[in-house]
């Protein structure tokens, strides 16, 4: 689904951010994207969502490689991705059911065909109440899952999610790791960028890529 | 999150009221309130341009199809002429010539008062050689007629000399023209600033929303998709821009045909009527105002378009 060989990134003339990666994504599979602050997991999700291109190597996604995709392209497999920020990244002029319906009514779908789907999820996250709020009046955890809802109203192949759960409290953390779960039990290959240890290891049968050093070592999860 | 959409709406009860198809870009912005003040402006100007040209083509027309119908003779007394019996001929050849709708000699108290605002009133004006005026309205402007007109009076009454105004008509006609050619540069300069602004008005847009931009490519949308939001919230606003400028410039011209009324009344009101006939637009000329507020909405949403489109394209 997704394949590093011999990754590298600089800015400008400075030094490689990250150097020599090589890695994989598999289908329907779970991995957390983890390492220190600033060793470059936002960097790397970057460059899995294409929205950086890498100074060296090659980037293989859904079975081409990223070099050599159009604009167009890159629009297209865009729509197989789902996306969430650190920082939501939620349009603050439109309401709560908007912002999840944004990537529908971008792939060109009518309000008539989504608007069940997006109720739906909504209520699935818990939103069900804040459809008509805009983002400024939302608690962090709403717009943490309304963020979350935005990137799997597509019903992504793959999932890439930069810090989670970094705004909400351990319990609110652990319920939307669940969803992450439960999205990946239902095909979904899903990376998840994060520094919390302790919410790792509540989910152990995920592999683990850590960043450090500008490298990625990989840590197989235990058989879940 | 599976099933159909009927299902869905059948297991979920009735759905909640929504806000529907909200623009993806923020519509009021203190930018595009200035964007909407300054498409008014030129509106307003750009209307006001085209409708004073085309009262004035309209006028120039006018005098041209009327004027050139007119046709002057001047009867010059010579000496021992009886002046009443050579109008009296004129009158009688110009009847019979063809292309004649109508002939109307100038009495001498008529022609004496033509001279009153040069000479004075309660003058005895008897003892001087007045010439006498005979107006000839002929049925079309035919080259033909004026000649048959001419060729038959000269060897009947030599005294009499014929004007058709002509030479006076065409200098009319071309300083009409030069004002319909100016109002067409006038117009096609402020369609220019406007442009110009609209293209300024995008980019600061395009750079106020960066953020949304970018959100809408991680979600899938195309750079088409991007280009077209952009141009329906510029359209939006040229729309309101081009309604209060025109709505402005229709006022205008409403208030300008009933004061026409009052202006012919005063000094210098025939002057300004010729020019402009009686500052009424008609169905025609308000049409051409609609047409100028569509043409500036259109223009609006397709130059941001265009702008939005190869500034995306050179984004990575």
């Amino acid at each position: 689904m997704l394949r590093f060989e011999n990754v590298g990134l600089r800015y400008g003339m400075g030094p490689e951010i990250v150097r020599d990666l090589n890695f994989s994504v598999a289908p329907q599979s779970f991995q957390f994207l983890t390492g220190p602050s600033g060793a470059g997991k936002t960097t790397l999700l970057r460059l899995m969502l294409l929205s950086l291109r890498p100074t060296r190597g090659t980037v293989h996604i859904f079975g081409q490689n990223a070099a050599q995709l159009s604009k167009r392209d890159v629009t297209t497999l865009r729509r197989r991705i789902g996306v969430v920020f650190q920082d939501f990244r939620l349009l603050d002029h439109l309401t709560t059911y908007e912002n999840v319906a944004l990537p529908l009514r971008a792939m060109g779908r009518s309000e008539d065909a989504y608007r069940s789907e997006v109720v739906e999820l909504l209520r699935w996250v818990g939103l069900g109440d804040r459809m008509n709020a805009q983002p400024p009046v939302l608690s962090g955890g709403e717009k943490q899952r309304a963020a979350i809802a935005r990137a799997l109203i597509v019903r992504p192949e793959l999932l890439l999610a930069d810090e989670p759960t970094g705004n909400v409290d351990p319990g609110l953390a652990r319920r939307l790791l669940r969803l992450f779960v439960e999205l990946h039990r239902l095909g979904t290959a899903v990376v998840i960028a994060t520094h919390d240890l302790q919410l790792m290891d509540q989910f152990g049968f995920a592999r683990r890529l850590v960043v450090g050093d500008g490298k990625v070592a990989i840590f197989d999860g235990s058989p879940g | 999150m599976t099933g159909t959409a009927g299902e869905d709406q059948f297991a979920l009860g009735p759905l909640p009221a929504t806000r529907r198809d909200m623009p993806l870009i923020p519509g009021d912005s203190v930018a595009g309130r200035a964007l909407v003040v300054v498409i008014a402006i030129m509106t307003f100007l750009a209307c006001l341009t085209a409708g004073g040209a085309l009262l004035v083509a309209h006028a120039s027309q006018f005098w041209r199809s009327d004027v050139l119908r007119d046709v002057t003779i001047q009867v010059k007394p010579g000496a021992g002429d009886d002046l009443d019996l050579l109008v009296a001929k004129v009158v009688s050849v110009a009847s019979r010539a063809p292309g004649v709708e109508d002939v109307r000699p100038y009495s001498k108290a008529e022609s004496e008062k033509l001279l009153e605002p040069w000479l004075g009133g309660g003058l005895d004006l008897s003892l001087l050689p007045i010439p006498r005026l005979v107006i000839v309205h002929m049925r079309g402007q035919g080259a033909e007629d004026l000649a048959a007109l001419k060729a038959a009076l000269a060897p009947e009454v030599p005294q009499a000399n014929l004007d058709d105004h002509r030479l006076w008509a065409a200098r009319i006609g071309t300083m009409a023209n030069a004002i319909v050619v100016l109002a067409a540069a006038l117009f096609a300069l402020m369609m220019l600033a406007m442009g110009t602004a609209i293209g300024f008005a995008t980019r600061g847009a395009m750079a106020g929303n960066r953020e949304i931009i970018e959100v809408l490519h991680f979600v899938g949308a195309s750079d088409g998709f991007i280009a077209r939001e952009f141009q329906s919230h510029f359209r939006r606003l040229g729309f309101r821009g081009a309604i209060i400028g025109g709505s402005a410039a229709v006022a205008f011209f409403f208030a300008a045909s009933a004061l026409s009324v009052w202006w012919a009344r005063s000094p210098g009101g025939e002057e300004i009527a010729a020019m402009f006939g009686a500052f009424s637009l008609g169905p025609t000329g308000y049409g051409a105002l609609a047409l100028v507020g569509a043409a500036v909405t259109l223009l609006t949403g397709f130059l941001s378009r265009e702008i939005v489109v190869r500034q995306l394209q050179t984004l990575q």
